[in-house]
């Protein structure tokens, strides 16, 4: 709990939320006939709307970016270090809008909704959405904050994959694209680990082919796995040395299989209390939105095509021990992007604290973060 | 930025480059030299650059900067993808300097580069005088932490292009001022402390 917010903090903030009723063709093939998206603004927006920045959440991220929603909160919101009065998304000068995705399970439509056709929890039967319906829905939202056009889009991770979708999506309703510790599609390596979670919880005995609410109950265990193996990879084998090392949590053996290791304690503890809170279903429709990304497919899996038409400025930025999205995958976006002339910097941030760098104050990446965002609000 | 700004050598490099060309800078440091010419010649292009400090001061000026080791190469760029490659004072720095001209012209149509020319009187005369490795305006630092690992005189850089079937269309010779002086066209390789070329590939 904070005594006091800091002076550079968002401050308090309640979340809103808003009513489409006009159907969403889904990229499935199915639709939804009507649906809500809970996001959190901060700053104002300008006379001409020309000062809006979309803010796009990963896997397990929401729409509660930055700031406090009491003063109960333990944490501020997840993207606090880059978010606030003075930070490189810098709440002084820009109107900065997060919502919480389709399909997610913090107050926007998802599985844990009710389904209004039938009255009972949409649960596994909520259709697969995909980073282009997510676009979409957000150029909704965004039509009905009466904004035309960003000036950012910015996401880290599975947010920066839909950064990069809005460019393509709507060339010309966005002017800048800040993509962080993404790719442009999932290697076979990511999807494998994807799998092995969604394995997690589908094989939990609670989990009831999804219906697990119906039947009041959930794949807890399943879910604590799912995590515990995601937050592995997370984070660089140096972090995690550099954190733990072989330290033991009660300085002797006891040759059993309970938690020795600190290690083993930090996952454990970090897999319950992410279960505690997050949705299993939620979690596999999540996993397949990162799987199924792959804007280069429908233009003969040349990404360099697929990017041809996009009019944004790009910054990539990418960490060097981030083996979950590496370095190696930044470049592929940026060279597609030098290919078609297209305005693009990069740089790999060193940093020891792997995918999970971008959600942390290292000084060269918000120093490059500020300076880039100084020109994206220069002319304000 | 005004031409008065922007260090000698860019300003002259900057007369041989046409308005809105497309080039790529090797080394360009805070990119000053994409900077000036975007803004005089509305040149298009990246600097690739390998310290953190020197790309965040060129974003934060509004020029496109890549994070690139240029000893791996310019595998990355297509064929004749950009009109110039330029690198400045870079060559000597560089561990395969013949494969990095071969990757330069094989990315641009043209290439312009600049490098200390070793042959230069002072260097032969501390060489020869003083018999330590030459320390100079040109070359300030001592053999054992420098970022100099190739250094080359005029007349080896030329043989290279020669052996390389490299056309040279263009060349300079100034001082560390960047002033072209009586001595230094005539005694190019004795005068001349910066060597500017502007070079293509002869086809094969």
């Amino acid at each position: 709990m904070p005594k006091t917010i800091p002076e550079n903090s968002i401050g308090l903030v309640t979340p809103k939320t808003c009513q489409f009723d006009h159907p969403l063709q889904l990229e499935c093939g199915q639709t939804l006939s009507e649906y809500e998206l809970i996001y959190e603004t901060y700053g104002t927006l300008n006379a001409d709307a020309s000062n809006a920045i979309l803010i796009c959440h990963a896997l397990s991220g929401d729409h509660h970016a930055a700031g406090y929603h009491s003063m109960q909160d333990r944490k501020p919101g997840w993207w606090e270090t880059c978010i606030g009065p003075g930070k490189p998304i810098d709440s002084n000068q820009f109107f900065i809008v997060c919502p919480n995705n389709l399909g997610g399970c913090k107050g926007s439509t998802g599985p844990i909704s009710i389904n209004p056709q039938t009255g009972k929890y949409y649960g596994p039967d909520f259709p697969i959405v995909t980073v282009q319906d997510w676009v979409h829905a957000q150029e909704r939202l965004a039509q009905q904050l009466g904004i035309n056009k960003w000036l950012a889009v910015i996401g880290g991770s599975l947010g920066g994959m839909q950064a990069l979708q809005w460019s393509i999506s709507y060339p010309d309703k966005l002017e800048y694209a800040i993509i962080i510790a993404s790719a442009p599609k999932l290697s076979a390596q990511n999807i494998a680990f994807n799998e092995v979670a969604r394995q997690a919880i589908i094989s939990d005995p609670n989990f009831h082919q999804g219906h697990y609410l119906e039947n009041n109950t959930r794949p807890t265990h399943g879910l604590i796995l799912a995590r515990m193996l995601g937050h592995i990879t997370y984070l660089s084998d140096d972090a995690m040395g550099a954190k733990f090392g072989r330290e033991l949590r009660n300085d002797t053996l006891y040759y059993n299989y309970d938690v020795e290791f600190q290690v083993e304690s930090y996952l454990r503890y970090q897999g319950r209390s992410f279960a505690d809170h997050f949705d299993a279903n939620t979690y596999l429709l999540m996993t397949k939105v990162l799987d199924y990304f792959d804007p280069a497919h429908a233009f003969n899996d040349d990404l360099a095509l697929a990017l041809k038409a996009v009019q944004a400025k790009f910054l990539v930025l990418s960490f060097t021990s981030d083996w979950r999205f590496s370095p190696k995958r930044s470049t592929e976006i940026v060279n597609a992007l030098i290919a078609n002339r297209k305005q693009v910097s990069y740089a790999e941030i060193t940093a020891h604290q792997g995918h999970d760098a971008f959600l942390i104050p290292i000084p060269d990446y918000l120093s490059i973060f500020h300076a880039y965002m100084q020109n994206v609000g220069a002319h304000l | 930025m005004s031409k008065a700004y922007l260090r000698t050598d860019l300003a002259l490099i900057s007369t041989w480059i046409p308005e809105n060309a497309h080039i790529l800078d090797l080394g360009c440091g805070k990119g000053d030299l994409l900077k000036y010419l975007h803004t005089k010649a509305n040149i298009t292009g990246y600097g690739l650059e390998i310290n953190i400090q020197n790309i965040s001061k060129g974003i934060d000026s509004g020029v496109n900067i890549i994070h690139q080791n240029l000893n791996h190469g310019l595998q990355n760029f297509p064929d004749n993808s950009f009109d110039y490659v330029v690198m400045t004072q870079t060559l000597q720095a560089i561990k395969k300097p013949a494969y990095l001209l071969s990757e330069m012209l094989r990315v641009g149509k043209q290439s312009i580069i600049t490098f200390p020319n070793f042959a230069h009187w002072s260097h032969r005369l501390y060489l020869s005088v003083i018999g330590k490795m030459p320390v100079s305006r040109s070359l300030p630092n001592p053999w054992y932490d420098t970022p100099n690992i190739h250094l080359c005189t005029i007349k080896d850089f030329e043989l290279l292009c020669k052996e390389e079937n490299i056309q040279i269309l263009q060349r300079a010779i100034v001082n560390t001022e960047h002033r072209s002086t009586m001595g230094n066209q005539i005694f190019p390789n004795f005068f001349g402390e910066i060597a500017l070329y502007r070079l293509q590939q002869k086809n094969t």
